[in-house]
């Protein structure tokens, strides 16, 4: 097991800046967050620490390492074989494949013994994917998708998971569920990142937190430390304000 | 009656080999999103080294160097020009492929010259009667091998940890890279085979009662695109009944043309295009299809 480390990463689409110097630490073993607005830079980062920054046409510069590895330049399989492994932002589950087959797909490089271990403690963590393996994964309800989605990610058998605004979408209850299993995979000993608009489920679960802003680390500390800043206690008023307004005016507008 | 059962069954036959490009072409097509306009000269070159090599190394071993070659040919133009173009756009992709295709293609021809080459097959002209349909052994073997074949493939498409990857990838090539999956081998295999496909089919385009291989073969494969189209260029089983709707109305259109003379001579070479035309009025996704060739 190995730290992860980001140091001095800059990122860019085109012309775009998306990140601008951004370093940070996920020690091994441990559950880190990283909080910010839409268009903070956050799924760049993963994408960047993935190696999938060449699908959306961006390029990167400043260093990602596992331990002693440099994984800054591999390609997205390499970097999954190494035990880095993402949940991606909107669970893009394949949605024309069973359920089943979404687990193998994540399972693929795998030797077969390892990978029924594997499949046992999934469908240990989430019974429900063992009821509907046989179901078209686009049928699945958001929740059901989402657990597909790190269930398919743990296939993989991660050292390191990243997971994209995992709880996005999903009714209180569920978000609850998710939190809690990322509590249990966490307890098994694989290191989260984990990235998050709901600040304070985030800041219950993680033992550091960095607040990004327009590409750019402007807070970071303990989650103890950041539950009582000011500035954290503000913004996370302010975010939730938004994010109430935004409601609002769109059930407003459904029915003008 | 009889003539009807013989073109019916010629036409099945002759439709599961064009069944067999097409299957390549659509592999391709979804594990790449690059509609492959070589394919034709993938074939030509499977076939023509069958025709060189069989004197020499005796028809098996010639026809398993044809099919190793064609795949060898197919990774490589997927290794050497489809993944290094650093391009924006599939579309500038497919007219790459089309240079590539000129490329092989004519230098094909030029070896052919005005030959016509002998496949060495063990079938010959030899015949077989069931009551008064009289077959040519060639087609029956054509029909059987490509059945053969296509079930393989779609079971390895269904159950295999490679078929998983492929329909992955095709689905969303960079969530199925963030899931470990490597999409540089995942694309030249669905190359690979489907270079192989096309060199089988090389095989059955060339034999009893065709004369042989030249410079036209590669013509005769081009019947497998509206194939390939009318099914949906992104699904296999479009491809399989697409084969057979152009191979049975070729088949259909050709026997009994003396009793259509008004839609005048050939046109069972015509009717493939025109089958394929009316169904993409109907349905622009082709049959199976889930993308509309304009968005290609
Ligand atoms: N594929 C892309 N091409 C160009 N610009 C992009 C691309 N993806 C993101 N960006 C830009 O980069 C910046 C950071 O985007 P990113 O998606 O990383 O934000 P985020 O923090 O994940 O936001 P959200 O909470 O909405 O998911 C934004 O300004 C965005 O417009
Ligand atoms: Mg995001």
């Amino acid at each position: 097991m190995a730290d992860l480390a980001v140091s001095d990463l800059v990122v860019g689409y085109g012309p775009v800046r998306a990140l601008r110097g951004v370093s940070m630490r996920v020690p091994s073993g441990s559950i880190v967050a990283v909080l910010g607005a839409n268009g903070a830079g956050k799924s760049t980062l993963l994408r960047a620490i993935s190696g999938t920054l060449r699908f959306h046409r961006g390029s990167c510069q400043g260093a990602v390492t596992l331990g002693d590895q440099r994984l800054t330049g591999l390609a997205a399989a390499s970097v999954v074989a190494r035990g880095v492994v993402q949940v991606p932002e909107g669970r893009r589950v394949f949605a024309r494949m069973t359920v089943e087959e979404n687990l193998r797909a994540g399972g693929l490089g795998r030797p077969r013994r390892e990978y029924a271990k594997a499949h046992d403690q999934v469908v240990e963590l989430f019974p429900v994917l063992a009821d509907r393996a046989r179901q078209r994964a686009g049928l699945l309800s958001g929740g059901e998708q989402q657990m597909l989605a790190i269930g398919r990610a743990l296939m993989a058998g991660p050292t390191t998971l990243l997971l994209d605004e995992p709880t996005l979408g999903l009714a209180p209850l569920m978000a609850a569920r998710i939190t809690e299993t990322i509590k249990e995979i966490n307890s098994l000993g694989t290191s989260v990142l984990l990235v998050e608009q709901n600040v304070a489920m985030a800041l219950s679960l993680a033992s550091h937190a960095y607040v990004l802003e327009v590409g750019e680390v402007v807070l970071e500390g303990t989650a103890a430390e950041l539950r009582a800043s000011d500035e954290v206690r503000r913004r996370y008023l302010g975010i939730a304000d938004a994010v109430e307004g935004t409601l609002r005016t769109r059930t407003l507008s459904r029915w003008s | 009656m009889t003539t009807f059962v013989e073109l019916l069954v010629n036409g099945i036959s002759i439709g599961a080999v064009y069944a067999l490009i097409a299957l390549g072409f659509v592999i391709i097509f979804k594990a790449t999103e690059v509609v492959n306009f070589a394919h034709a000269s993938l074939l030509l070159a499977g076939g023509y080294l069958v025709a060189r090599l069989w004197p020499v190394v005796g028809f098996w071993a010639a026809l398993l160097i044809g099919i190793a070659a064609a795949a060898l040919v197919a990774a490589a133009i997927e290794f050497l020009v489809i993944r290094r173009a650093n391009v924006a756009s599939h579309s500038v992709l497919a007219i790459v492929t089309i240079g590539v295709d000129i490329v092989i293609t004519t230098e094909l021809t030029r070896q052919i010259g005005t030959d016509v080459l002998a496949m060495g097959d063990p079938w010959g002209s030899q015949v077989v009667r069931f009551g008064g349909v009289t077959l040519a052994e060639t087609r029956i073997v054509a029909l059987v091998t490509a059945a053969l074949l296509i079930t393989a493939f779609l079971l390895a498409f269904k159950y295999t940890g490679w078929g998983v990857a492929m329909r992955a990838a095709a689905e969303d090539a960079e969530t199925a890279a963030l899931m470990g999956v490597r999409l540089g081998r995942v694309s030249m295999s669905a190359w690979a085979v489907a270079g192989a496909l096309a060199a089988v089919a090389a095989l059955f385009l060339c034999v009893f009662p065709t004369p042989g291989l030249d410079r036209s073969t590669s013509l005769v494969a081009l019947k497998a695109f509206p194939a390939a189209i009318l099914g949906g260029l992104d699904s296999t089983t479009g491809a399989l009944v697409g084969g057979l709707v152009i191979g049975v109305t070729e088949s259909m259109m050709s026997g009994y043309q003396n009793d259509m003379a008004f839609l005048g001579r050939g046109i069972g070479d015509v009717a493939p295009f025109l089958v394929m035309l009316v169904i993409l009025l109907i349905r622009p996704a082709g049959l199976f299809g889930t993308k509309e060739l304009a968005r290609v």
